[in-house]
This record gives C-alpha cells, structure tokens and sequence, in this order.
C-alpha cells in the first residue's frame, strides 16, 4: 500500500496546482464576459473603452458583411472589444433576455419574434432599419431563362415540373432552399399553387450558391429560393419567377400561401439593455445605415477576395472602411456625427 | 462514442432462433399484403399537424409561467447562472494561467500516470493544437467539456452507485437512461434552449445531461461487479454499509469507474462541439462556420484539434485508471515487478518546473494567456481545399453518377415502398421480424414505439428516414464485418488499422459531414456517407473481437480436423461470434441513427431535417420536438428489433478490459 503514495500524492499535488492557479488567473485582462472576447477579429492593441458588444452572426454573408464593418468600428473607432456569435436567426432571439446576445444587425421581418421579445417580454428593442432592401423570390440559371423564357411564369411550372427532377425529388420537380433555419414560404407556396414540387434543403447558403453556379456552368435545370442583397448576383445574374404579386394578408394562412414574397425593410434589433447603457456603442447601431450595393461589395470582399483567410471579415471590413470614397457613410454613423 | 456500446443492464432474455418456415411465410404475407394495399392506409406529411400546435402552445405556456411565477423562473435561472459560472471559470481558468502551464502541468500529469512517452504525447498534442492557431478555442472547448464532466461525476456517480445497490433504482432509471442515449446529440438543443436559453452555461448543462447516463450505467456496473464473497466477509468483520461502500466496494469497482470517468469525458468532448449551435465556445463554432461556407481545409484543422484533445484526455483518464486501480498493484508482488511506467523524481521535477513557471510568470507578467503568434503558422486548409477543389471539379462525373445511381436504385425504391405501404402493415411486419429475432416482450415494445410515431403525426418522415438509416447500416456492416474479419486473421492489418479507427472514434460527428458534403453536396446520400465512415469503426472492433474470442481450442480442433481457412471462418468463428456481430448490428444502427439526424443539417430531409428545423425556426418548434420524440422511438424500435440490450452487456463486460 505504500508503494502507491507517491504517485496518488503527485497526482493530487498536480490537481491541486491546476486548480490554484486557474482560480489565481485572468483578473488583469479580463474583459466584462471573460477572455473569449479575444476571439473577434483583430486589434490587440486597442484596449477595451468601453466593454464588449455581443453581436449575433447570422448564416449569409451578407449579415456577415454588416457584423464586420460595424464590429470593426466598435473596436477601431470606439475601442470596444466585440464578440461575434454564430448563431441561427431565430435562436439568436433567445441570446437577449440574458445579455449572451446585445445586437442583431439584419433582422428579416420576423413579427412573432418581435411580439415575443419586444412586446411581450420587454428584452429587446428595435433599433432602426440598416437601409437594406431584402428581397426574397423564387430564382433560375440566367442560361434558362434565356433558352426557356417561359420557365419564368409560374404559371408554366407544372408542365416543366418533369426538367426540375432530381433523385432527391423523386417523381416532383426540385425546388431547391438553402439553410435550414432560413424562414422560407416555399412549401406553402407549393402548396397553394398546386405546385408539383417538392423542397430540398441544400443545406447552408453556400451550397445554395454553389448549387447555382453549377447549374449556370453546365446548363442544368434549377429553380430554388434565393435573396438580395447577395454578392453572388453580380457575378450570375439569376432571374426572377413571376409568382402571383404579395397583398397584404395573403401570407397569413403558414399552410397555404398563394402569393410571392413581401420586399423586406431590413432592421436591427437591439437588447433592452444594450439600448439603455449601451453608450457610443448603441449609438453607432442605432445609425448604421447603408445600401444593398455597400453590402455586396463587403460580403464580395468576405467570400471572395478573403477566401480561406481565417479573418476574412475583419480584412473585408478595413479595407472598406479604409477606401476614401466610403468615408462619409461610416462617418455618419458614428456618435455625435 | 464508444460508451454506446456499453452496459445496458436488463436481464436478457432468451434468443430464438427463427426457423426458415416462419421467415417465409412473414415474407410471403407481408408482400401480399403490400401488393394488395399499396397507397393505401398511407400516412402523408403535414407540417402543421394538431399535434405541434400542442407542443406550440406548452412551449409559450412554458414562457408565461416562467414570466409569472417568480420563483419558477429563478429556479430556472439559478440552475443556468450556476452552469454559466462553472464553464466561464473553467474556461477563463484554463485560458488564464496561461499555455505554458497547461501544457506543463498535463505533461507532468502525463508523467505520473503514463511515463515519457504519454508525456511527449501530451505535451506535444497540446503545442500543436496552438501551433494550428486554434489555442484559444480549444481551451474553450476544453474547459467546457470538464466543467459538463465534472457535473456528470457529480450527480452521475452516487446515482449509479445507487442503481449497482438497488434493483428498483436500476429497474426505474433503465428506460430514461435508454431514452437519453438513444436520442441523437441535436435533439437534446431543442429543450434546453427553451429552459435555458443559450450561452455557455446551457452548453455545459445539455452536455452533462448527454455523457451521465454513462457515467451512471457504467458505475452501476462496477459497483455490481464487486464480488459478494468479498462484500460478505467485510460484512461479518462489521462493517457498516457505509464503511464497505468506501472500503471495499469504491475502491474494487475503482477501475470500472475509471472507465466511466474515461467515457464520460469523450462523450462530452463530441457533444461540446455540437453545442455551438447555442452559443457554447470554442472548436465547435470554427468547424459550424466551416460547415456554412464548405471550407473543408478550415474545419479539418479543429476537427484535427479536437482529435488531439481527445487523445490526450482518453489516454490520460486510462493510464490513471489502470494506475490507481489496487488490484493492478496488487499482483505486482513487489515494487521490481511492476512496469517502470514513470520515474517519480522525474514527476517531481516535472512539477517543480511547473511551479517554477508560474512563478517567473507571475514576475515577469507578459501575455501567456494566448499561444505565440509566431509558433502558430501552421496551416493545411489550403492543400486540402485544393483536393477537394479538384476532386469537385474533376470527378464530378463520377461522385455524382454513384450518388444519382445509387439514390435511383437502392434509396428511392426502399423509400417508397416503405411510405406506401399500409401503415399496419409496416408495423405488423416490424413487430413479427422483433418476434422472430428477439423475442415476445421485443416484440410488443417494437410495435409500441410504432404506433407512437403514428400518435406523432410524423409517419410519413418516420419511413423515409428508415429507409436511409436501413441503407446505412446495411453498408456499414457489410464494410465493417469485412474488415473486422481482415483485422482478426491478420494481426499486421489489424495494427495498421487501430491508430485509424482511433481517430475516427474521438473524431466528432459534426467532422464526418464535411467530406461528404465537399463531394456529394447536400442529399441523403451525403448523410449516408457520412453515417458509414461514422459507424463502420465500432463495428469493425466488435466484429473484431468477437471472431478473437473464439477459444483456441476449439480452433486448434476444428484445424485438426482439417478445416480451411475459409471453412474455419464459415463454420467455425462467424458462427460463435454471432452474437457480437449482432450487438455490432445494434451499435452500427444507434450509431447510424445519430448520424442521419445530424444530415438534417447537409439536406437529409425527413426527421433530421425536422428537427433542425424545429430547432432553428420557431413555428416548427412543436414539430421538432415531436420528431425528436419519433426519433427515440425508432431508435428503440430498432434496437429491440436487433436485441441490443440483452446482448450488448455481454460484450461490454467482456469489452471493458479495453485491448
């Protein structure tokens, strides 16, 4: 039995160790919610003024490209320290009522939402609209709309269901969605148009994407769900499907949607705490305003010329902030402006 | 991962072996029946089924209360803020002291436990995870996983302690215990982040909720395992309960416990990346955004940090399981005996060093707190973007025909057949298959837990994903059964193949996904790639070790009397090892199940798909809750079809002295 005390001692004088210095640790630089704030992009340098701002990031780039550019003048301009969370849209709600979530830059309607946290809860506040249009349609391969001009009448859907087939679809033409947890009408739609159509998931917006793009490459047969502002629309320029034109109300029944997509006023939601002591910070999302075209050269510059660069939003960020001609926007937004 | 395999403990009942008559005339009946009433008795798909609106409806009810009863949502909070606080602690503790420490103190642990070697390893897994740039997530990631493992101990050990005791404790926890590890990792996010929003601190309470039932099984286990010759003679010594508890029975189940410490850890670590998607910190939220725009370079690199993780953590909790075990020291008649594992003046200096570290640290101040910019260039996404890049473009021809072909004439059809066919049928026809293979009382919860996919309003869904899952499993056992037998005849392959199904083991689901989707985009077929490469491993073991088990003896006969290779594999070992090769099919389905939920998220559709979707969109919140609810119910339809339970024990005993 002896023989065993060293190690058991050694083991226990290791543990002990750990746990003395991870309670003795951090204090000097720690950040209001801990040492995770480090992870978002950039600055080392520049102390934190002003805490952390937690902002939710969506799953498109273009959300993306409004998170990096104001996250980039919260730290550069303001010196805040900001944490970025991925996080899908409607679970980013859940990050208001206890502060895991302050900002929620490019809010896409959501009125239930809005009646849930605003109206009923009192955690969240609407902070503004971010000057984008959203506009969400049902979209071909630019080549098929060429050779088939008739695919852009729904009315000519059914007859063509039989090109859209996929193994996926099974005997149904294919309409294709991207991310799950994108809110979308398209089977509802379906449904009431009497659409033979079945949905398929793609499963992310850049599958969606590249799905697109393949199709437009090899001349396939494609219909799926797609949105502005999008980058990818500059460089294959799908064409809308006529559907029947949205009314006010005629989307009320989830089941049965027998109209196209509203156009969307893009706003930014914001926690009630974060609109009441939020400071400089809050007044710069407050203010945050630009154009689709904006948005699509900073998503351009994410997905694009920042491929595969671990930072690709914090280097698309500066260098639209640092490009003279994009001064003025950003001015503005910032407080006392 | 593995702990799946582990202990189920209910008594197991009597296998009958099915006479070909029966199967027959099953056959011949089902088929009829189905030619006869085909679309008819369907049960088509409706997304806003009454029954979702129910779960709807609780989920806001849940809201209010939680507004209006004060102390109900204080409950809620307290219980949040206590997992928030703990993982906060944990992960600022480790990211705190500084990298230096870490590696220095799990180098010295290493040590102690497992000698040089262990220590090279450790200490050089963790430099290279900050080599790669990913230090700071992965402390993230690991600081969540002890704080969920230490929760999981905590309450995990004394109720599995009680069920070793206590039949009725056993007999009572069984079926959660059932339920919970069968539910696939996503389906447990749907609760929690009604309860408890989302953050750190739900992501270490969702993660401890996943690794506990093994740290309760399997403790339960060793508790039972102590032998009641030993148990009685500490009795008649007099002996309180409570004296024989920590004298004699802790201490003789130690090992076994340390085994549920071990699996309780690596469960934890694959369900902490799955919790980025509430918000928990760290390696999971590089390889979700990866996911999101298919940079397949970027989420090998985490996965490749998590491996390493789990490595570490793995071999460390076994090498101090076998070290503080008293039996293992025991048999050792004296100190010269035993394997020099570590030097003890070594560990002390080790440690001292540690100490000297911390305390020029605490002079000198400086950033440790993040890896050195300069030694973490290392990078390998680009070259494997590449390949994927050019096997996208290049053998598209050839990924998609397999993928078109194979849906067309193996997925579709089975699909088909399933969803049209009278649903009574297909439940008729599962209860006698259950009859058959496994029994009267399998037979009956079978039917059950179909009916209760009927009652869920989610047959339709139910069927399609059936249909995949049969397909995966069928290629994962044809895959697995393959290799386990090459593994058992040939001890060279079998070498060459444990450092890869190693990895694979402790590699996280969310991983597997990845190359499936680079090469198959999103399609079930993707999901059943995935699901193969995630459940072929554990089979091959299985398989493996069953064939091993076979006594020599009766080898050596069946040689003598002049078998030959292959006849003494058909006649000989395969049928012995029958039994393991069908708690490999059960392991291989469970395993494939979570799987193909998990290619919800790559575009699998069906059940997988709806729970994502009720997930991540609000309105089919009631939808996802009751698709996971169909999820467990097929999961132990189908685990009592191949008879898991029974069956799986016996091997997991026999398992547990891990080779």
């Amino acid at each position: 039995m002896r023989q065993r005390l060293p190690t058991r001692a050694l083991a226990g004088v290791a543990m002990l160790g750990v746990l003395v210095m991870a309670c003795s640790a951090t204090p000097g630089a720690a950040s209001p919610s801990g040492s995770a704030a480090a992870s978002a992009s950039g600055s080392a340098s520049q102390p934190a003024a002003g805490g952390t701002v937690n902002i939710a990031v969506n799953p498109w780039v273009g959300y993306e490209a409004n998170a990096a550019v104001v996250g980039y003048l919260l730290e550069n301009e303001l010196g805040y320290e900001v944490e970025k969370k991925a996080l899908a849209e409607q679970v980013s709600w859940e990050g208001f009522p206890t502060g895991e979530v302050d900002v929620i830059l490019e809010n896409w309607g959501h009125e239930d939402l809005k009646e849930e946290f605003i109206e009923s809860q009192g955690v969240a506040v609407e902070a503004g609209e971010t000057g984008n249009t959203g506009i969400i349609g049902w979209y071909v391969p630019p080549w098929l709309a060429a050779e088939h001009p008739e695919v852009l009448d729904w009315e000519n859907l059914n007859d063509l269901a039989e090109s859209f087939r996929t193994s996926e679809s099974g005997d149904k033409g294919q309409f294709l969605i991207g991310d799950p947890s994108f809110v979308t009408n398209d089977a509802a739609i379906i449904n009431a148009l009497e659409l033979n159509y079945e949905v398929v998931p793609a499963g992310s917006e850049a599958a969606l994407i590249e799905a697109f793009r393949a199709a437009e490459e090899q001349k396939e047969w494609l219909i799926g769900y797609f949105y502005e502002p999008q980058w990818f629309l500059a460089q294959v320029p799908l064409e809308r499907v006529t559907l029947p034109p949205y009314e006010e109300g005629c989307d009320a029944d989830p089941e049965s949607i027998p109209c196209d997509y509203p156009d969307y006023t893009l706003d930014k939601i914001v926690s009630k705490t974060f609109a009441d002591e939020g400071g400089s910070a809050f007044e710069l999302v407050k203010s945050f305003q630009w154009t689709n075209e904006d948005q699509n050269v900073v998503a351009d510059y994410i997905t694009n010329e920042f491929a595969g660069d671990p930072d690709a939003a914090g280097k698309a960020a500066e260098k639209w902030v640092t490009d003279p001609a994009n001064e003025a926007t950003w001015r503005a937004w910032l407080p006392g402006a | 991962m593995t702990a799946q395999a582990l202990p189920s403990l209910r008594r197991r009942p009597t296998a009958r072996v099915p006479t070909g008559a029966a199967w027959l005339a099953l056959a011949t009946v089902t088929i009829g029946l189905y030619i006869a009433f085909r679309g008819e008795w369907t049960l088509p798909h409706e997304r806003s089924a009454p029954l979702f609106g129910v779960f709807n409806d609780a989920r806001d009810a849940l809201a209010e209360t939680r507004r209006s009863v004060p102390w109900f949502g204080a409950i809620l909070d307290g219980i949040r803020g206590f997992g928030t606080w703990l993982a906060e602690s944990a992960i600022d503790g480790l990211i705190g002291v500084g990298w230096p420490v870490v590696i220095a103190v799990t180098g010295a642990l290493a040590l102690v436990f497992g000698g040089w070697p262990l220590a090279v390893l450790a200490a050089g897994a963790l430099a290279l995870v900050g080599a790669l740039g990913l230090w700071e997530p992965a402390m993230q990631t690991l600081g969540l996983t002890l704080a969920a493992v230490a929760l999981s101990l905590l309450f995990g050990i004394p109720l599995g302690i009680l069920a070793g005791k206590s039949e009725r404790v056993q007999a009572a926890l069984a079926p959660v215990l059932d339920a919970l590890q069968i539910m696939p990792q996503f389906a447990y996010l749907i609760p929690f982040v009604i309860l408890f929003q989302i953050g750190p601190g739900p992501a270490a309470l969702v993660t401890m909720l996943y690794a506990m039932p093994a740290t309760i099984r399997i403790t339960a286990l060793g508790i039972r395992g102590v032998p009641s010759a030993t148990l009685e003679a500490a009795r008649s010594l007099g002996t309180t309960p409570g004296q024989a508890l920590r004298k004699v029975e802790l201490p003789l189940a130690g090992q076994t416990i340390g085994i549920a410490v071990n699996q309780t850890i690596m469960l934890a670590v694959s369900m902490v990346v799955i919790t980025a998607l509430i918000n928990g910190p760290g390696l999971g939220v590089t390889i979700l955004r990866a996911v999101q725009v298919t940079n397949v370079g970027a989420a090998l690199e985490a996965g490749l940090a998590i491996v390493l993780i789990a490595i570490v953590l793995d071999r460390l909790t076994e090498q101090a399981t076998v070290r503080l075990d008293p039996r293992s020291q025991a048999s050792y008649s004296s100190k010269a005996d035993r394997p020099r594992r570590g030097p003890a003046p070594i560990a002390i200096v080790g440690l001292l060093a540690v100490v000297g570290v911390v305390l020029v640290m605490a002079v000198i101040g400086g950033r440790w707190d993040e890896f050195p910019e300069e030694a973490s260039g290392l990078t390998f996404r680009e070259p494997v973007n590449d390949i994927v890049g050019w096997v996208r473009i290049n053998l598209f021809f050839l990924t998609d025909t397999l993928k078109e072909v194979f849906t067309a004439v193996v997925l579709n059809p089975l699909e088909g057949v399933l969803t049209q066919a009278p649903f009574w049928l297909v439940i008729g026809a599962g209860g006698a298959v259950a009859l058959l293979v496994s029994g009267v009382r399998a037979a009956l919860i079978v039917v059950a837990c179909l009916l209760g996919i009927v009652g869920l309003q989610l047959w339709e869904h139910a069927m399609e994903t059936l249909a995949t899952v049969a397909v995966a499993t069928a290629i994962t056992m044809t895959l697995g059964v393959g290799f386990g037998i090459g593994a058992a005849l040939n001890a060279r392959f079998s070498r060459g193949l444990r450092p890869v199904l190693d990895a694979a083991q402790t590699l996280p689901a969310f991983v597997y996904l990845l190359p499936a989707i680079a090469l198959f985009s999103a399609s079930r077929f993707t999901a059943i790639v995935a699901a193969v490469i995630f459940a072929v491993p554990p089979v091959v073991r299985l398989v493996e070790a069953g064939i091993r088990s076979v006594p020599a003896p009766t080898v050596e006969a069946a040689r003598s009397a002049g078998a030959s290779t292959g006849q003494l594999l058909r006649k000989v070992q395969l049928p012995i090892a029958r039994p393991a090769i069908l708690v490999a099919t059960n392991q291989g389905i469970v395993m494939v199940l979570g799987m193909v939920v998990l290619g919800g998220l790559v575009g699998a559709g069906a059940l997988g798909y709806d729970v994502v979707a009720g997930f991540s969109q609000r309105n089919d919140f009631g939808m996802g809750v009751a698709a996971g609810i169909a999820i467990v119910l097929l999961g132990i339809a189908l685990d009592r079809t191949t008879h898991g339970a029974g069956r799986r024990r016996q091997v997991a005993e026999a398992g547990l002295s891990r080779p």
